[in-house]
């Protein structure tokens, strides 16, 4: 295929609960010089510049006029993308494949430590006649999901106790990490529900830190410093969004965002073809309806998947081996590209302890989060 | 948190309070029933204020309750700081020689972090400015508000920030306009030491040297 696109460079900071010692212009700055180091790469040689990023989260209007300092991007072709990191992601890779640009570099960061009232932005996000004047928790919205993904999967909530036990156990394996924990199912069922029957261990807590990857083409890829991953396909979609009108069980968008990237990575079998899952699991439940989506399988089966233990991090079918968002920490539309950068180095066999034997290829899924029926999907193989 | 939902039915008593209150500046018309009208082959629906004051078009109302904290960081930390301590701060590249303020801890033209925090004067040379008479929010102002871009002595040329120019001899406009121009040397005015808090308005205003 011509002008392929890969990750040429990877670079982030650790996640932190909070970051106090550093503003964001500085996290993201420490970020981009990793990942231009990884690349071999100067500012100069980047012809463009994606960043991911939400004013509501950042307490800033225009937010990307502050991006390009700290990216080496002043007087440079930069946009934002307000949305998920995959989204982002996307938009650099259309760049590149396009052949618009040789290298093209991809930023997110959360500071959401610095957001005093989360739920209120989460309010925002509600559809203003019908929705906000019940005044419901954000994590409610969740809730609601969860039970009817439970309901119609016939799956107790010990599944969902499992994903939560698996991913801050594969934490304490990551460096990146700030929720790393060795919990049993059981700690986590009598943990005190936050809206039942979603209880508080299984809500991914919030974390700081900045990512930064550059993509290039293929052929410029190779003269380079970095080991380039292939993105071979890239996908997103967005659901219905009211809460009356979605499909509460399955992840449509997920789905849908999974069969755009497979239909340009040409994968037919996932489970036969892909090595490995980064998933969004923002909440517990969330990983088994992206593994369903990655998967293509019915409502249930990630659940009976992940109780066979298939998806631990040396399973058959590894599934969040970084800790995902339950054990590194969530970073709002960061989160994206965080499983990225993690898939990327799990790639390159530069994961460390946490490191999958034999990983080839994998698939990333990401969710923008409550209350939200969007997502991507993003399919990488070594080189 | 005030969230008010307003039907299209809703009684006149709040119309007409509304219409005494803004009947002053200027006479306003009673805003009337809103319905189509035709006048010259032209179609449209009329729509006042008024009208929506009133609560005669059904709208919703949120007040968003949006708070930060933001993390200062290395360069703004101690530039602040500096503030606090009657100082202003800035930082240097020897890469591309430039000195900066407000400080940063990278530079953004090189991409690599600064070398060296430098004291600064506490003077410097007005770059732009205006004479608003307006505030930020758009009330009317009595004395003109004089934002202006300070370049602070010993930066790089064209570097400084965004601060006020206060304490002129002038109370007139046209005595202001007389006394101020691009090029000025100007000094900051600090607050007394007791009332610093490590922001930028521990200096008041910057006045002609
Ligand atoms: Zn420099």
């Amino acid at each position: 295929m011509e002008n392929q696109v890969a990750i040429v460079g990877v670079g982030l900071t650790p996640l932190r609960p909070v970051s106090p010692d550093l503003s964001f212009r500085e996290m993201i700055f420490e970020a981009a010089t990793r990942a231009y180091a990884d690349a071999g790469v100067t500012p100069r040689e980047i012809d463009t510049f994606v960043t991911v990023a939400e004013d509501f989260h950042e307490g800033t209007s225009i937010t990307d006029e502050y991006t390009p300092d700290q990216l080496g991007a002043v007087r440079r072709p930069v946009h934002t993308v307000a949305g998920d990191g995959l989204q982002g992601l996307a938009a650099a890779y259309m760049l590149v494949r396009s052949g618009a640009a040789d290298v093209a570099v991809v930023e997110a960061h959360s500071k959401a430590s610095n957001i005093v009232h989360h739920e209120e932005i989460l309010a925002l996000a509600l559809d203003p006649t019908y929705e906000r004047p019940w005044r419901v928790n954000p994590h409610a919205v969740a809730a609601l999901e969860m039970r009817r993904y439970l309901h119609e999967a016939n799956a107790s909530p010990e599944v969902s106790a499992q994903v939560v036990v698996k991913n801050r156990g594969n934490a304490l394996r990551n460096p990146f990490a700030a929720y790393g924990a060795s919990l049993s199912p059981e700690e986590v069922l009598r943990d005190a529900p936050v809206a039942e029957p979603l209880r508080g261990l299984e809500v991914s807590g919030y974390a700081d830190g900045a990512v930064v990857l550059v993509l290039a083409s293929m052929e410029r890829g190779r003269s380079l410093a970095g080991r380039p991953v292939l993105i071979r396909g890239i996908g997103w979609a967005s659901d219905e969004p009211s809460l009356s009108g979605r499909p509460w069980a399955q992840a449509v968008y997920a789905h849908l965002a999974c069969e755009m990237a497979y239909r340009l990575a040409a994968i037919h079998a996932p489970a036969n073809e892909i090595d490995f899952f980064e998933v969004d699991d923002t909440y517990a439940y969330k990983e088994l309806q992206h593994l369903e989506a990655a998967l293509r399988l019915e409502v249930g089966e990630g659940a009976r998947l992940t109780v066979s233990g298939r998806t631990a991090r040396d399973g058959e079918l590894p599934v969040n081996p970084s800790g995902g968002s339950l054990g590194m920490g969530y970073g709002y539309d960061a989160s994206a590209l965080v499983r990225t950068a993690m898939a990327a180095l799990q790639l390159r066999g530069e994961a460390g302890a946490m490191q999958v034997t034999g990983a080839r290829s994998a698939a990333v899924v990401s969710w923008r989060g409550v209350p939200t029926t969007s997502g991507g999907a993003v399919v990488l193989s070594a080189q | 948190m005030a969230r008010e939902r307003r039907s299209a039915r809703r009684p006149a008593a709040k119309v007409s309070r509304l219409r005494k209150k803004t009947a002053k500046v200027p006479p306003q018309q009673a805003p009337g029933p809103i319905e189509p009208v035709v006048r010259d082959g032209l179609r449209g629906t009329p729509l006042r204020d008024a009208h929506v004051q009133g609560g005669m078009v059904s709208l919703e109302r949120w007040e968003p309750k949006l708070e930060y904290r933001w993390d200062t960081g290395v360069a703004i930390g101690r530039f602040l700081e500096g503030l606090r301590e009657g100082k202003i701060l800035g930082v240097r590249c020897d890469r591309c020689h430039r000195t900066v303020t407000p400080p940063r801890a990278f530079c953004e033209w090189c991409f690599k972090p600064m070398d060296a925090w430098v004291e600064l004067a506490d003077a410097g040379t007005i770059n732009t400015f205006s004479i608003c008479f307006i505030t930020w929010d758009m009330q009317p102002l009595e004395v003109p508000q004089i934002p202006a871009v300070i370049e602070i002595d010993g930066t790089s040329p064209r570097v400084g920030f965004l601060h006020l120019i206060g304490a002129l001899r002038a109370h007139t406009v046209d005595g202001i306009r007389k006394e101020i121009r691009v090029g000025q040397r100007v000094r900051a005015v600090w607050k007394p030491a007791a009332e610093r808090t490590g922001a930028i308005t521990d200096i008041l205003h910057f006045t002609p040297a």
